[in-house]
């Protein structure tokens, strides 16, 4: 029967030649090929001393940003929470009082902030979904702990200090940040 | 025998203890080394500069894990088994020639601990014990997969041995003697009367068949069926911790250091070496001790890249090589040697 794809091929059980039977010269090929990985570069990299190169759109732990003004981005809209596909985020939304005004950029703001990083499957859907550039995935690495209590983060580590700034121009550059 | 003597030979076999253990030690750290460069890897190198105390690190691990022993496994035998690998794998080691004798004043010390007139015999023995370790280890463990282990190295071992023992028979016939001085004496040099001395180039077959088989008896890959991670979750020492489990794994590489000592002794020459001639002495002798330290960690080294080039063999396959092809080979080699020799000595005239 003429086969639909052409695609099959005919796979023989032959028998093996006297040289096959031997198989010694298949054991010196093999041999062979693993000597010549001995002079072949490693691939490894000795970790903690040198650090594997991060793409720039490399999703890590989160930063929530402060504008030029050290003002909180954040209004607590809850898009981020909405978007997220692991239910990771959550927020208690509070209203600016009365000299305030340094601190947060509009009237509203996230009075409490929280990322479970053991729920977090870092898609980045949050950044994509927040409408005031307030939420950005990094390409710092969330650090192992012994408590699990220890992995919900809350605003103390996620906001970014004022005189530390966390700076993902390069993921702006890079991500669908600059059709925006 | 004299004070004087027995001195002597007590620091001769302090010293072979010491290198036997020191080799199977760095023999560890140097076959992770090599499975690394094998592997595009690095391999340890966190313990010392490039790793080099990775072994006492180990050896420091194992003393203080628990010693444990299984509620339902024979106690004593279970001491035992370990206790025999490691007695077997340090007792092969004292009929090795390791050099010519080295002269201190009037001392002359050989090196050698004992100059046994069947040291061949008495090696081949010993690792026919060196099953009993396993064996008895892996049963008195009360757990199926030691046992299997156990079953299938005590199989391996005799149909190993038997061809091993052949091949050790054609170089016996070619020496005259059983003593492993006399085969490493009789391959003097390296080229004489138009032709090598060594009997690589006598016995080609033989060394071949000799060199599966060594691979086999020491339970290396690709005949480490005893073993097995993936199969028998480590086969005979499942059931082992701490330092017991320690002296199976210094036994399996003290016999792979003895083993290839032995490779080197029956077939490479020894401690012979091209251009020895112009040597005399106890310069003689270091360079002797020297040749047959490189002869010996080449072997090691290609036990090791077998062990990561080849997949493990199929019980069924390891039997037939063993039954089928090894001992069949073997006897024809024989066979054709004794007619060589016997035609040599004008039997046919």
């Amino acid at each position: 029967m003429q086969s639909l794809t052409d695609r099959k091929k005919v796979v023989g059980n032959k028998e093996m030649t006297f040289k096959e039977k031997l198989y010694l010269p298949a054991i010196f090929k093999g041999m062979g090929i693993t000597f010549s990985h001995l002079f072949r570069k490693h691939n490894t990299l000795r970790y903690p001393e040198v650090k594997r190169e991060f793409a720039p759109v490399y999703r890590g732990q989160h930063v929530l940003k402060r504008d030029e003004q050290g003002r909180e981005n954040c209004t607590a809209c809850g898009l981020c929470a909405v978007a997220c596909p692991a239910e990771a985020i959550t927020m208690v939304a509070g209203e600016r009082q009365k000299g305030e005004e340094g601190l947060y950029r509009e009237e509203k703001y996230a009075e409490m902030y929280e990322i479970n990083m053991l729920r977090c499957i870092f898609c980045g859907l949050c950044e994509e979904a927040c409408p005031k550039e307030a939420i950005f995935l990094t390409d710092r690495l969330v650090p192992s702990t012994f408590e699990r209590d220890e992995f919900i983060y809350g605003k103390e580590l996620l906001v970014e200090d004022v005189n530390l700034r966390i700076d993902i121009t390069k993921r702006q550059l890079t991500g669908k940040r600059t059709e925006k | 025998m004299e004070t004087s003597e027995l001195i002597e030979k007590f620091i001769v076999i302090v010293i072979l203890f010491t290198v036997s253990l020191g080799v199977a030690a760095y023999a560890t750290y140097f076959e992770r080394k090599v499975a690394a460069w094998f592997q595009d890897r690095i391999g340890p190198d966190r313990a010392g500069p490039f790793g080099i105390l990775q072994p006492l690190a180990d050896g420091g691990k194992l003393f203080f894990k628990e010693d444990f022993i299984p509620e339902k496994a024979e106690k004593w035998l279970f001491i035992l088994g370990p206790g025999i690998a490691m007695f077997v794998a340090l007792m092969t080691g004292c009929v090795i020639p390791w050099s010519t004798a080295l002269e201190f004043g009037e001392n002359i010390v050989e090196m050698q601990v004992a100059d046994v007139n069947i040291g061949i015999l008495f090696i081949m023995g010993f690792l026919s014990i060196g099953v009993y370790g396993i064996m008895i280890g892996g049963w008195a463990s009360n757990n199926k997969f030691a046992l299997f282990g156990a079953i299938r190295a005590s199989s391996q071992m005799i149909s190993y041995e038997l061809a091993m023992g052949i091949c050790v028979i054609t170089i016996v016939m070619m020496t005259g003697s059983l003593s492993l001085k006399d085969i490493v004496v009789h391959q003097h040099g390296f080229w004489a009367d138009g032709y090598f001395t060594w009997n690589v180039f006598k016995q080609p077959l033989a060394f071949l068949i000799f060199f599966i088989c060594a691979l086999a008896e020491t339970n290396r890959a690709p005949f480490d069926l005893p073993e097995c991670e993936s199969e028998l979750i480590g086969g005979y020492h499942t059931e082992y911790g701490s330092m017991k489990m320690g002296f199976y794994l210094f036994a399996e590489y003290t016999s792979l250091f003895i083993s290839s000592a032995v490779i080197a002794v029956l077939f490479f020459g020894g401690f012979n070496f091209p251009g020895m001639d112009n040597f005399e002495g106890n310069t003689l002798a270091l360079l002797g001790i020297a040749a047959m330290f490189a002869k010996t960690f080449v072997f090691i080294f290609l036990f090791m890249w077998i062990r990561w080039t080849i997949p493990r063999f199929r019980f069924d396959q390891l039997m037939h090589l063993g039954w089928k092809k090894l001992i069949p080979i073997s006897l024809i080699n024989m066979l054709v040697t004794g007619l060589v020799i016997a035609y040599c000595e004008g039997w046919f005239n």
